[in-house]
């Protein structure tokens, strides 16, 4: 399911399944994108903040257009203890790569692969640089 | 630049082409021959002529006959074309890209089909333009026919100047009926009579564009024809396009020479600029497509939002909403393609509120705002902005009154009306 922000529209609830995970999408060059997403973040239970959370930064190939420091991202997952991932939407390659992890992910959500829960995600928070 | 060389009375440095050296000499500057007479006579200067230019076009410094040399027949009398002429004619020329001077000289007409068919255009640009240059002394061309190709030039590549907008008023008469000749004279006689030294030149084309080059000089200097000032106007209408040269001094008398000329009687810039001459007749014309009010009850379906793919299991939560978007942008925008316009400047003259904790003086405006937003094609991007999710749909009506209000300057001042046109 696609939106555009949260809260989902009400009159759809009765059609929709149950949500494994919830991908909130940021367009560094806008930060019109990055408000949208704090206060999208309001409307989500809790519950959700428990692995099946994820942040996925676009458009880090274009180097000169960032309007968003990665820096205010990461602040931002580390609050809401989710991982971000970064990806550039525009070459074929990583936007295949990038589908592929999000769909390992959104398995693991959804409990199909036996002995993986979304809590071990949080073993992706782990900041490599501090030791 | 001359010097006299030993060799070579012929030898100048070839301004601007990248050669150097004492062997270089031009056609140009056979204007010079006059004072030098007594050495002189024009076959072999004529001949002295063509065997310079070979200098110029080889990449050594060897003399190499050119290859044109051998087979344009001489021309014996000499050429009276004038230096500046000459030179003129060969920069336009220049200019111009390969693969189009030859659609460019049939244009001109100057020259005859026979006369191109001895061109070379398979050769690199400058080679180019010196047969062109000889053939123009074959003809003898004047400063007129020069400018006539400069304006065929300038009215393919419009879109290279940058163009203001300009409406007339007329004190309440009909129109009468609209003599081209009469509006010539008038023109020319208007600007003679305040400068002599200027080079007016007219065209018209098929759309009733009336196009006048004006290059100016002054009262003791022949006029730059490297900074004219072009203007078009289309006769049926109170519209004058102009882009002006560097020389703003001369914007009063050509102004004043206009509506003298269409039997106006007065005439103001209008705030309204951009590089595609095309796009402002759309916008001042109004031949964009235009949005009409309609007041739909309910919008319709999700129908005319086209869909992102086809893929059934992609479910857009937010249909309702792009709908609203969609509709709103068409209400603000109209549906056919926007006019072209680089930039939309916005000038605030607000007084600056600091907050009660800033340490700004408060006694005198310490800042003054100029907003610019500039585009390739700024109304389309600005039509994409809700769409694409970068801003609230409706926009700001100061972005979209820019082709209802024929403006892309403003001025905000405070806030009696949200803004004032002056």
């Amino acid at each position: 399911h696609l939106a555009t922000s949260l809260p989902l529209p009400s009159e759809r609830d009765h059609l929709r399944p149950r949500i494994d995970m919830v991908v909130f999408m940021i367009d560094i060059k806008s930060k019109y994108s990055l408000k949208n997403v704090e206060t999208s973040l309001a409307y989500v239970d809790a519950s959700f903040f428990l692995g099946k959370v994820c942040f996925l930064v676009t458009g880090v190939g274009r180097v000169n257009a960032c309007s968003i420091e990665t820096n205010a991202v990461c602040k931002l997952a580390e609050a809401y203890c989710s991982p971000v991932l970064f990806c550039e939407l525009e070459l074929e390659g990583i936007r295949a790569a990038t589908a592929q992890r999000l769909l390992r992910m959104l398995q693991i959500c959804a409990g199909h692969i036996p002995g993986v829960s979304a809590l071990s995600f949080v073993s992706l928070m782990r900041n490599s640089n501090v030791d | 630049m001359m010097r006299h060389g030993a060799g070579s009375d012929w030898s100048v440095r070839k301004a601007g082409a990248g050669s150097t050296g004492a062997s270089e000499a031009a056609g140009p500057r056979r204007v010079r021959r006059s004072r030098d007479s007594a050495h002189r006579c024009p076959l072999s200067e004529g001949s002295e002529h063509s065997s310079e230019r070979t200098h110029s076009n080889s990449p050594g410094r060897q003399p190499a006959p050119h290859p044109s040399a051998r087979t344009r027949p001489r021309f014996p009398g000499g050429s009276i074309m004038d230096a500046t002429v000459a030179e003129y004619i060969r920069r336009t020329v220049l200019k111009m890209p390969k693969d189009e001077i030859k659609m460019m000289l049939q244009k001109w007409g100057f020259l005859s089909e026979a006369q191109l068919q001895t061109l070379n255009f398979h050769q690199i640009k400058d080679n180019i333009s010196h047969e062109v240059v000889q053939l123009c002394e074959e003809n003898s061309a004047d400063i007129k026919q020069a400018a006539a190709l400069d304006i065929i030039y300038n009215h393919i590549y419009q879109n290279k100047r940058m163009w203001s907008v300009y409406q007339m008023k007329k004190s309440g008469e009909e129109d009468e009926y609209f003599d081209i000749a009469d509006f010539k004279k008038k023109f020319k006689r208007r600007i003679r009579s305040a400068l002599k030294n200027v080079t007016i030149t007219f065209k018209e084309y098929e759309d009733n564009a009336i196009w006048i080059r004006v290059a100016w000089g002054t009262p003791y200097k022949k006029p730059n024809q490297y900074k004219p000032s072009y203007v078009v106007y289309h006769s049926q209408t109170p519209y004058i396009f102009i882009s002006a040269s560097m020389l703003k001094s001369n914007l009063p008398l050509l102004c004043q020479a206009l509506i003298v000329a269409s039997n106006y009687h007065d005439i103001r810039e209008m705030e309204l600029r951009s590089h595609s001459l095309n796009s402002l007749k759309d916008i001042v014309f109004k031949r964009y497509s235009q949005n009409f009010e309609t007041y739909t009850p309910k919008p319709l379906q999700g129908g005319n939002v086209e869909p992102e793919n086809a893929d059934i299991r992609i479910i857009h939560e937010n249909g309702r909403e792009k709908e609203r978007i969609h509709r709103l942008n068409q209400e603000a925008f109209g549906s056919g393609p926007q006019p072209q316009l680089e930039f939309a400047q916005y000038k605030l003259e607000t007084m600056f509120k600091s907050g009660p904790k800033m340490d700004v003086l408060d006694k005198k405006e310490p800042f003054r705002c100029l907003v610019k937003f500039s585009s390739p094609h700024l109304l389309e991007s600005l039509k994409s902005l809700a769409p694409a999710g970068m801003a609230d749909a409706p926009l700001s009506p100061l972005l979209t009154c820019i082709p209802h209000k024929a403006r892309n300057y403003f001025k905000i001042r405070e806030k009696k009306k949200s803004f004032v046109s002056p």
